[in-house]
């Protein structure tokens, strides 16, 4: 049985994490590589890392970093942030990522969304959306800058979109419940899961196991992705998906 | 031990030579036919597009190469799929190692492509599958897929049963990823090593 999947997100500047994590463990808790290799061995499905600068040097060293994850690695990882084009899709799957998120890059010029799938194959393609619900409107909206900009694109229309344009999956980042710590946007997840026939990766809001299951229920999603609460290790993974896996939810254990 | 990973235009061959490396294998990534010939053991990967990378094949030979290969051959993903004798993505006809069909998923309900972590079953004799727990889990990425068939070493569920394995003389395959499937993907490439 296909299993749910529960994916640690890291976020990189300049080649180390930030954010700041809590593993005594580790010898440097700053090491993507190593905090990577763990999550792998504490039974993370994949990986996410963020490229949250944007600078020509810094890309060298991403691409440098996705090499040295790929070597210590043994599970898919994705690497995303600062994606505008084939060659830095290219240079990152030479460097052995498996997939690529593209999030603003696909909102200013969404045939890229088309012209990486054409070239690479729509599984390695994953479309990030952070959506922010406009009260005024009623309605949700994408948003780019890290949440901080709207754009006219709503939530739902662009997720088929993108998928119509060969998305492989969509890592759906809800702005409203993102460092809230009270849960998944379960309801929009819910809405765009079943609009869409690619898989939906839900991001933003857990604070609890609990909150995996639900987002795992009536969110439907099919992955979920977290950060602070893993590198602070108030939740666990192994300790999460024995938790999950007696709820009901298919696991790898 | 020589091991020839062939080289052509589908994708994600790094992660291939990286799981070689951890588990401390030498190769050599190539397309010359010779080396590919000589090599004792050939390792065909790929993600990518069936007619794209059947294509290709062609136009450098490489599909002849492969189906004359004595040694033992793992193809992985789109390289399984490409061991078949027909692609229905981009209907085309495939190398023909084993006589089979390559259809593409159909569902109202499941999301495809089939993307994420999949028991498989052995079935009959595998040894690729050697000092694995009876169910496995392993990670799949694909939108195309082997129906069950004589040749078929370990099945997986999406909707309905599919081929994850196949076996015949000398080729091995996988529709998975054993080059990121954890522990078990790395029992799965020494076993054929081991061969």
């Amino acid at each position: 049985m296909l299993t749910k999947r529960i994916i640690p997100c890291l976020d990189i500047k300049e080649g180390r994490t930030v954010k700041g994590t809590n593993f005594v463990d580790l010898r440097d808790a700053g090491d993507p590589v190593e905090l990577g290799a763990l999550y792998a061995q504490q039974g993370a499905d994949e990986l996410v890392f963020l490229d949250i600068t944007a600078t020509v040097d810094d890309r060298k060293t991403l691409v440098n970093l996705v090499r040295e994850v790929a070597r210590h690695v043994n599970i898919p990882f994705t690497v995303g942030g600062g994606i505008s084009s084939i060659a830095d899709v290219s240079a990152l799957l030479n460097a052995g990522a498996d997939k690529v998120s593209i999030n603003s890059s696909a909102v200013r010029r969404p045939e890229l969304v088309d012209e990486l799938a054409l070239a690479f194959g729509s599984q390695c393609i994953i479309v990030a959306i952070d959506t922010r619900f406009e009260p005024a409107a009623g309605q949700d909206f994408v948003h780019t800058h890290g949440g901080r900009r709207i754009t006219e694109l709503k939530t739902l229309e662009w997720a088929r979109e993108v998928e119509n344009r060969g998305a492989g999956e969509i890592l759906l980042t809800s702005m409203d419940a993102d460092g809230t710590k009270a849960g998944f946007a379960c309801d929009l997840t819910a809405r765009i899961s079943s609009a869409a026939s690619i898989p939906i990766i839900a991001s933003g809001g857990a604070g609890t196991m609990e909150h995996f299951t639900e987002v795992f229920t009536t969110g439907k999603a099919d992955a979920g992705l977290a950060a602070s609460i893993f590198h602070f290790k108030e939740i666990e993974i192994l300790a999460l998906k024995n938790y999950l896996a007696t709820q009901g939810i298919p696991m790898r254990i | 031990m020589e091991i020839a990973i062939i080289k052509y235009n589908a994708g994600n061959v790094a992660s291939v030579m990286y799981a070689l490396d951890r588990i401390g294998q030498k190769y050599q990534l190539t397309d010359d036919h010779e080396q590919i010939k000589k090599a004792d053991k050939v390792i065909f990967p790929g993600v990518g597009e069936a007619s794209t990378a059947m294509a290709y094949l062609k136009e450098k030979g490489l599909d002849e190469v492969i189906k004359g290969l004595k040694q033992p051959v793992l193809a992985t993903c789109i390289g399984m799929q490409l061991l078949c004798k027909h692609s229905e993505e981009g209907n085309v006809d495939c190398i023909g190692v084993f006589d089979v069909e390559v259809k593409k998923f159909i569902s109202k309900d499941l999301k495809i492509p089939h993307v994420g972590w999949n028991s498989i079953v052995q079935k009959g004799e595998n040894p690729l599958m050697k000092g694995l727990k009876e169910e496995e889990f392993v990670y799949f990425v694909h939108s195309f897929y082997a129906p069950v068939n004589q040749y078929t070493t370990a099945v997986c569920e999406y909707e309905q049963p599919f081929s994850a394995m196949l076996h015949k003389d000398n080729f091995y395959a996988a529709q998975f990823h054993a080059e990121i499937s954890g522990k078990a993907g790395e029992q799965i490439l020494k076993n054929f090593l081991a061969l």
